[in-house]
């Protein structure tokens, strides 16, 4: 019965950041509906957006690996990993949080139309 | 360099970058402030449950050892430069012409 137990909560326990990941998805792409913020269109500008900013904070993360700043339980991360042993999370994360920042932001121009952004 | 150390370079670059560097000059909108406002109890939230959980961990030499919401205060730091980068750049491109509607 135990036994049970343990195997059961250690299949889920690989799913901890990456439930961290969807609850991040959860609580921005609804905008995409409700608001219509037309950010997944614009998937182009995102890229651009997004690329150039992460790419610094993936060398980042990778330096970090390398010197013990942080480091990952491995038994809460699905064990896939990227160049310089880097979680798929990580790449997942650098994703999906400015994507999350990027629709909050569209987000809010949408319900206060007066306001300057800067790109108009 | 620790985690400290990079964490207040990343935000000072961030906001250079923004005032300066490509001038989208967020910093002074109510519409950036309003986005972070926002997005804080978010950040909040998922670094907790990252590290409350020990999903990451620190080596307690790369902080500063001041924790908010079980979290070092240099995630806060790190997660506010990373929204303000990319924040500009959408902005930047934007202000392009790039997929502007």
């Amino acid at each position: 019965m135990l036994g049970k137990k343990i195997v059961y909560s250690y299949r889920v326990l690989k799913f901890s950041y990456v439930a961290m990941l969807i609850f991040t998805v959860a609580g921005s792409f609804w905008l995409e509906i409700f608001l219509k913020i037309g950010v997944l269109r614009r998937i182009k500008r995102v890229a651009m957006s997004i690329f150039p900013v992460a790419i610094f904070f993936l060398i980042w993360d990778a330096y970090a690996i390398s010197q013990g700043h942080w480091y990952f339980d491995s038994k809460q991360i699905l064990g896939i990993f990227g160049p310089f042993g880097i979680p798929l999370e990580e790449f997942l994360f650098f994703t999906i949080v400015p994507m999350a920042a990027i629709m909050t932001i569209e987000g809010v121009r949408t319900v206060k139309k007066h306001w300057r952004v800067g790109d108009e | 360099m620790v985690y400290s150390d990079i964490a207040i370079f990343a935000l000072l670059f961030a906001v250079f970058f923004d005032l300066f560097g490509i001038k989208t000059q967020l910093l002074t909108k109510a519409v950036f402030w309003t986005s972070y406002a926002i997005i804080l109890p978010f950040q909040l939230v998922t670094n907790w449950w990252l590290t409350s959980r020990n999903i990451v961990m620190y080596n307690p030499e790369a902080i500063m050892g001041i924790r908010i919401a079980s979290a070092p205060l240099e995630d806060l730091l790190f997660g506010f430069a990373l929204v303000l980068c990319v924040m500009a750049m959408w902005v930047y491109w934007g202000g392009k012409g790039v997929q502007k509607k």
